[in-house]
């Protein structure tokens, strides 16, 4: 009997008691829909009037429990600079490969049209995190997914131009740094961490939210840079060989 | 409509875990964590949703509408984020092993060093 049969007859069993064990706690809780946590419902209530933003997730992600989101900002952060001391080391950087350019003129094309409209809703998603639906991790997903179209458009040796480390790697730091230095301030303001010192605005506009959009911003940059560098190592550690054939 | 949740939940872990365990590549093991964490999403929107409530968001909504609970939508946010930097550190660390050991799956890798 193989590894394998022997890790499906242990397997199955052990399991599927798993999934049952979970169902059966899923079905020992409250009713589907019937559900009324009080502190969303709360939320839901206070959150407009106190912090004049009316996209509620948001708020909470930035402002009532920001200090849990610089903490997953910086499990962004680690778990990149993790993959980066993984590939990076061993590269020899600049040493061109092989001609990969684009020779589908159908890619470029959906390329060059899509470049401009993606980049725009990654923008507008971040931009208008705090209003409608969406936020910085959203919006920097979409504007790193941009960057890669350009890639996808014009092949390996273009992009490298700016697909660098030199060139991402600063936002990367900065934003995540960036994140922190807001919540310093109020500190050093005199209140506590991460409080909102710019003010709430006008409630529904892009002026809502005060230092809540500085951080969603800075929360963008990091996430797109984030992508890009995670990205820019896979492509790399694939295009670049770093050790020689056995 | 629970037992529906549930059995969808519990399926999905289920069907992730499995894989993990019979799985006989290391980029098909991170792609398993990630299906199995998938019904982590399911399970935290499923707990916040209300009968008749709408989106957590309230632009030309009149405050009071009854919504649905934006702390898990604001969880699985953050859910979402870890999932998606943790399968990164496991894809470069199996290309790594792939590097070292020239091979991804975790039997053979077992056998060469023990």
């Amino acid at each position: 009997m193989s590894r394998r049969d022997v890790r499906r007859l242990v397997g199955v069993p052990v399991v599927a008691a798993l999934a049952v064990i979970l169902a059966a706690g899923i079905l020992a809780g409250p009713e589907f829909g019937e559900f009324h946590g009080a502190y969303g419902q709360m939320l839901n209530r206070v959150a407009v009037p106190e912090r004049h933003t009316t996209n509620v997730v948001t708020s909470i992600v930035f402002d009532y429990r920001g200090v849990d989101t610089m903490g997953e900002e910086f499990i962004l952060f680690a778990a990149v600079v993790g993959v980066v001391l993984l590939l990076r080391d061993e590269r020899e950087p600049g040493r061109d490969t092989r001609g990969d350019d684009v020779q589908s003129d159908g890619i470029r094309m959906f390329g060059v049209a899509m470049v401009g409209p993606v980049l725009l809703v990654g923008l507008w998603l971040a931009a208008f995190g705090l209003v409608t639906p969406g936020g910085g991790f959203q919006g920097g997903v979409v504007i790193a997914a941009a960057v890669v179209i350009v890639y996808v458009t014009v092949g390996y040796r273009q992009w490298r131009r700016f697909g660098r480390e030199r060139l991402l790697d600063p936002f990367e730091g900065l934003a995540a740094a960036a994140y922190v230095a807001v919540g310093l301030a109020a500190l050093v303001a005199g209140s506590a961490f991460l409080r909102n010192l710019l003010g709430n605005g006008e409630t529904g506009t892009l002026l809502a939210g005060g230092s809540m959009s500085v951080l969603n911003w800075a929360v963008a940059i990091e996430v797109a840079a984030a992508n890009l560098v995670l990205f820019t190592e896979f492509l790399e550690s694939y295009v670049v060989p770093h050790i020689p054939e056995r | 409509m629970s037992i529906l949740t549930a059995i969808v939940v519990a399926w999905i872990f289920g069907v992730g875990v499995y894989g993990a365990v019979v799985s006989r590549n290391l980029i098909h093991l991170a792609l398993c964590l990630s299906v199995s964490q998938s019904s982590t999403y399911i399970l935290l929107l499923t707990v916040g949703y209300r009968h008749g409530a709408g989106a957590p968001i309230f632009k030309g909504v009149e405050l009071g509408t009854p919504a649905v609970d934006p702390v898990v939508q604001a969880l699985t946010l953050t859910d979402i984020v870890v999932g998606v930097t943790v399968t990164a550190l496991i894809l470069a660390l199996a290309l790594d092993v792939h590097r070292d050991a020239g091979s991804v799956d975790p039997d053979e890798i077992a056998e060469l060093q023990g």
